[in-house]
C-alpha cells in the first residue's frame, strides 16, 4: 500500500503540476493568438 | 415450456441476476423519468437487463462471440467509441468565451483536484494504483475520458466506472451547489465580475485547436488521442468549411455512438462482476471526487484573490469541471439565487470550457505516468 500511495502522491504532484503547466501554456498561447490575429475591423 | 422455466429457475438459482435487473431497471427510471444522461442510461438500462438473462445470446452465441460481446471489442477495447464520441463533443463546444479571457483556463487545471483526491484516496484503501487511476478519473466529469482511461489501464471497474461517471454527471445540479456552499460564505457568493471580453478573430478560432494538439502532444503525448479527437472536432465547426460535417459530428455521430456506446458497456454489468462491496467503494469516490473537484476549484480562486484587485466570485472556480455545459449553468443559477442582477454565466462558461481541455490533459497525463 506504501508503494501505492508513494505513486499516488507522484501522481498527484506530476499530474496535476502537469495539468496546470499545459493549460498555462495554452493560456500564452491564446494571449499570442491574440496579439498576432486581430478581429478585422468591422466585424 | 420446459426452456421457459428453466430459464426462471436459473434466475432464481442466481438471485444476483435478478438485483442486476433492478439496477437495469433503475438506470433507465433515471434516463427516461428524471431525464438524467438518457441518451447513456437508457440503453445501458437495457443492456443490464439483457447481459443478465442466464445463457444470454448477446453475450455468447454458439460458442461465439455474441452481438454486445464483437461491439465492446470493437469499440471499447480498442478504444474507438470514446474518441468517436470526442469528435461530436468537440464540434460542440465554442472555445471564444474561453479566448476572448484566457485567464480561466487556470480553473479548468484547478478544478481537476478531485481527481488526483481520489487516486489518493482510493490507494489508502487498497485498490491497485491502475484501479485507483481508473476510479480517480471518474472526477474528470467526462465520461469519454473515463472509459478511455479505465479501458486503457485495464480496470476490472469498467462498469461501475461509467455508472458513475455518467450518473454524476447527469447529477452536479445536486452535487455542486452542496458542495460549492460548504466552502463559500454567502458574501463570496455575491461577487459581482466586470465582463470585459476581447473580441477574438475567425482565425484565431482556426489556429486554436491545431496549436493546442501540438502543445498537449509535445507536454503529453499520451493524451494526443483524446485531445487529437476532441480539437479535431472544433476544428470542423471553427473552419467555416464543412459546416455540414460539424452538424453530422454533433448530431448523427454523437447520436450513434451513444446507442451503441451505452448497450456494449453493458457487457461489464454482469453480476458477478457488478454486484461486490468494491463496487459500492468505487461510487462513492466517485462522488467524494466530483465533490473534491468543485472544493479544488473553488479554494483557488479564494486564493488567487489574496493576490487580486478584481477578486473572483469563487463560484466560477467550481465551473472548471468537464460537465459542459451544466456545470456554468448550475454556477449562473446559484449566483443569481443570492443576487438576482449578478450574471457570471460568461466567465462560468469560460471556466467550463478550459474543463474540458483540462480533463482530457489529465487522462492523458495520468496514462503517461503509469503505462
Amino acid at each position: 500500500m506504501t508503494e501505492n500511495l508513494g505513486i499516488a502522491l507522484q501522481i498527484l504532484g506530476l499530474g496535476w503540476g502537469g495539468i496546470f503547466l499545459v493549460m498555462f501554456v495554452i493560456y500564452l498561447v491564446s494571449l499570442a493568438l491574440a496579439k498576432l490575429f486581430p478581429p478585422t475591423e468591422g466585424r | 415450456m420446459d426452456v421457459l422455466i428453466e430459464g426462471v429457475l436459473a434466475l432464481v438459482a442466481e438471485p444476483g441476476r435478478i438485483a442486476m435487473m433492478l439496477i437495469g431497471c433503475i438506470l433507465m427510471y433515471l434516463g427516461i423519468k428524471k431525464q438524467y444522461e438518457p441518451t447513456l442510461l437508457v440503453p445501458m438500462g437495457l443492456g443490464t437487463i439483457l447481459v443478465n438473462i442466464p445463457g444470454s445470446g448477446v453475450l455468447a452465441t454458439g460458442g461465439e462471440p455474441g452481438p454486445f460481446q464483437i461491439l465492446f471489442d470493437a469499440g471499447i477495447d480498442t478504444e474507438l467509441f470514446p474518441l468517436l464520441l470526442f469528435i461530436g463533443i468537440g464540434a460542440m463546444i465554442d472555445f471564444g468565451p474561453l479566448l476572448s479571457n484566457p485567464f480561466l483556463l487556470l480553473f479548468g487545471a484547478a478544478a481537476q483536484f478531485g481527481i488526483f483526491f481520489v487516486v489518493i484516496v482510493a490507494s489508502l484503501l487498497g485498490f491497485d494504483i491502475a484501479d485507483a487511476a481508473s476510479i480517480g478519473i471518474i472526477a474528470a466529469a467526462d465520461g469519454p475520458t473515463s472509459i478511455f482511461v479505465a479501458n486503457s489501464l485495464g480496470s476490472k471497474y469498467m462498469g461501475a466506472i461509467m455508472v458513475a461517471a455518467y450518473s454524476y454527471m447527469a447529477l452536479v445540479p445536486i452535487i455542486q451547489p452542496v458542495a460549492i456552499k460548504a466552502v463559500t460564505t454567502k458574501k463570496e457568493r455575491r461577487i459581482r465580475m466586470a465582463y470585459n471580453p476581447r473580441a477574438v478573430s475567425q482565425t484565431a478560432k482556426i489556429l486554436f485547436p491545431v496549436i493546442i494538439c501540438v502543445v498537449a502532444g509535445l507536454v503529453a503525448p499520451d493524451s494526443l488521442p483524446l485531445v487529437g479527437f476532441l480539437m479535431f472536432g472544433n476544428l470542423l465547426r471553427e473552419c467555416g468549411v464543412l459546416d455540414s460535417l460539424s452538424k453530422s459530428a454533433q448530431n448523427e455521430l454523437v447520436n450513434l455512438i451513444s446507442i451503441l456506446l451505452g448497450l456494449c458497456v453493458s457487457v461489464k454489468m454482469e453480476y458477478h462482476d457488478f454486484l461486490q462491496f468494491d463496487t459500492l467503494l468505487v461510487m462513492g469516490l466517485g462522488l467524494v471526487g466530483f465533490v473534491m473537484d468543485s472544493v479544488g476549484g473553488v479554494l483557488f480562486a479564494k486564493v488567487l484573490n489574496l493576490f487580486r484587485k478584481e477578486k473572483i466570485n469563487p463560484m466560477v472556480g467550481a465551473a472548471g469541471i468537464s460537465a459542459f455545459p451544466m456545470s456554468s449553468r448550475v454556477i449562473q443559477k446559484m449566483a443569481t439565487e443570492e443576487d438576482p442582477q449578478n450574471f457570471i454565466l460568461m466567465q462560468a462558461a469560460g471556466a467550463n470550457v478550459a474543463g474540458q481541455i483540462a480533463s482530457v490533459v489529465a487522462g492523458g497525463l495520468i496514462l503517461g505516468l503509469l503505462l
